[in-house]
């Protein structure tokens, strides 16, 4: 479970989040929506550490993030997977190699099982025979694959993607949202996705916040998510002509 | 890194011994002069200044470019931030291996250039008549210090560092797209050049005076 509390953060006069609270919750997958510069990115990286709040805390199944020191949050982040937009795979390792960076790097595995381990991710995000393969050698969804691969290779706690369905054709970015949730309950892993896909909104929703210029909006679910009377949530999630018409056919029937 | 400069540090030295040789000949008209002093004159150029600094120049802008931009794009490609939330060091496994490496490799280059400038001079007495090989050979061993040899390889390592970490830096920090990479592999080229010429002036009065 990871705890936000009253999060803000500024870069100069631009205040991009505004006192953000919610709960994450464990073996869910939970989504922060929101339109383009909304902050959603900038909220996520304050989770993950790579950016500081300039006030509030983060809490890590109620590990205070702030008080940790050096060492506990070096631990931390062997706990944390994260999927990047762009999969962020390292160029000059194959996809193999790139599975068992952070294997050799932390884990206390021979070099046997270290192999055996990054085969098995390898192969349960369905990548079999291009473990020798470097990443510009391979598409879009597979690299999407591999750094899924290489994210749960050290059976984290909590997994963190960056818009996972960017760039993906939409046949891809339904087995990529899939593998998530099949992940996230398999490791029982507190998984949070940044996106702003209505098609993953919906079949991923199990926790949903939605952000709108800095604040928080609305909470909710997926089944929520059509029937919240939030003139903004509706503006965004009907933006779409399919998901208005398919709306207004089942309040038809 | 290192070894891919081998080549073209091969090239660049052969053929400055080459002109070296013959431009030193060419403006000594002094019949005072002995015909040697060509070989002395190339030899000493070679280990004073170009093995050093000026093949440092060079491969300021072959080597930290590249340092540069294969860093920078690791930057903006997410690649370094990958590493970051793994818990890795990223400076320390990306950069400290470029500037280790660069450092303990920079005086087998620089001993490499001398070979192959001395070599390029040697090729012009054997092919023209400005001077003749037997002449040369002596002018190049004639009144040789050896200090020269070690204060060329002081100042590489130091031109090396300079190189490897102010690359380093601008790729790090670069931030943005393919542009933004761009200026931080040129500003990496231009301000390790003027360090280079900054310090060069520097370490040449503490070790030879």
């Amino acid at each position: 479970m990871i705890r936000l509390e009253d999060i803000h953060k500024s870069f100069d006069q631009n205040e991009v989040l505004k006192g953000i609270s919610t709960v994450f919750e464990t073996g869910k997958t939970n989504l922060i929506i929101g339109q383009s510069g909304s902050g959603k990115t900038v909220l996520l990286k304050c989770i993950i550490g790579l950016l500081e709040p300039d006030s509030g805390d983060i809490l890590y199944d109620n590990r205070r993030f702030a008080e940790m020191g050096q060492k506990e949050r070096t631990n931390l982040r062997s706990e944390l997977g994260m999927l990047f937009q762009g999969s962020a795979l390292f160029d000059s390792l194959t996809v193999e190699e790139n599975v068992l960076f952070p294997l050799r790097m932390f884990s206390e595995l021979n070099n046997k099982d270290k192999v055996k381990r990054a085969r098995y991710c390898l192969d349960r995000v369905g990548l079999k025979d291009i473990y020798s393969q470097f990443p510009s050698e391979i598409s879009g969804g597979m690299q999407k694959r591999a750094a899924i691969a290489r994210a749960i290779s050290l059976n984290p706690k909590y997994l963190f993607c960056d818009e996972p369905n960017s760039g993906l054709d939409p046949l891809t970015s339904i087995k990529i949202d899939e593998l998530i949730m099949d992940i996230t309950k398999e490791y029982k892993m507190t998984t949070i996705i940044n996106t702003h896909d209505m098609n993953s909104v919906v079949t991923m929703g199990e926790k949903i916040i939605f952000i709108y210029q800095g604040d928080k909006e609305w909470e909710g679910c997926k089944e929520d998510l059509f029937y919240a009377k939030n003139e903004k949530l509706n503006e965004f999630v009907f933006a779409s002509k399919f998901f208005q018409k398919n709306t207004e056919n089942a309040f038809k029937e | 890194m290192g070894a891919n400069s081998l080549p073209i540090t091969f090239i660049i030295s052969l053929f400055m011994g080459a002109v070296m040789t013959m431009q030193t000949q060419m403006n000594i008209e002094n019949p005072l002069l002995p015909s040697y002093t060509v070989g002395l004159v190339t030899r000493d150029t070679l280990l004073l200044e170009f093995c050093s600094s000026i093949l440092c120049l060079i491969l300021a802008g072959k080597v930290g470019s590249n340092i540069a931009s294969e860093i920078g794009t690791m930057r903006i490609s997410e690649q370094i931030d990958a590493m970051d939330i793994m818990g890795v060091n990223s400076a320390n496994y990306i950069i400290l291996p470029k500037i280790t490496g660069f450092v303990l490799f920079i005086p087998l280059l620089v001993i490499w250039s001398m070979f192959c400038g001395l070599i390029g001079g040697y090729f012009i007495s054997l092919m023209t008549d400005l001077i003749t090989p037997a002449t040369y050979i002596y002018g190049i061993q004639y009144w040789f210090i050896p200090w020269y040899v070690y204060y060329s390889l002081i100042k590489s390592v130091i031109f090396a560092f300079i190189i490897a970490s102010v690359s380093s830096y601008y790729g790090y920090y670069a931030y943005g797209g393919a542009l933004d990479v761009g200026k931080a592999s040129t500003n990496a080229v231009v301000n390790s050049s003027i360090l280079i010429l900054m310090l060069n002036v520097i370490l040449t009065k503490i070790l030879l005076s």
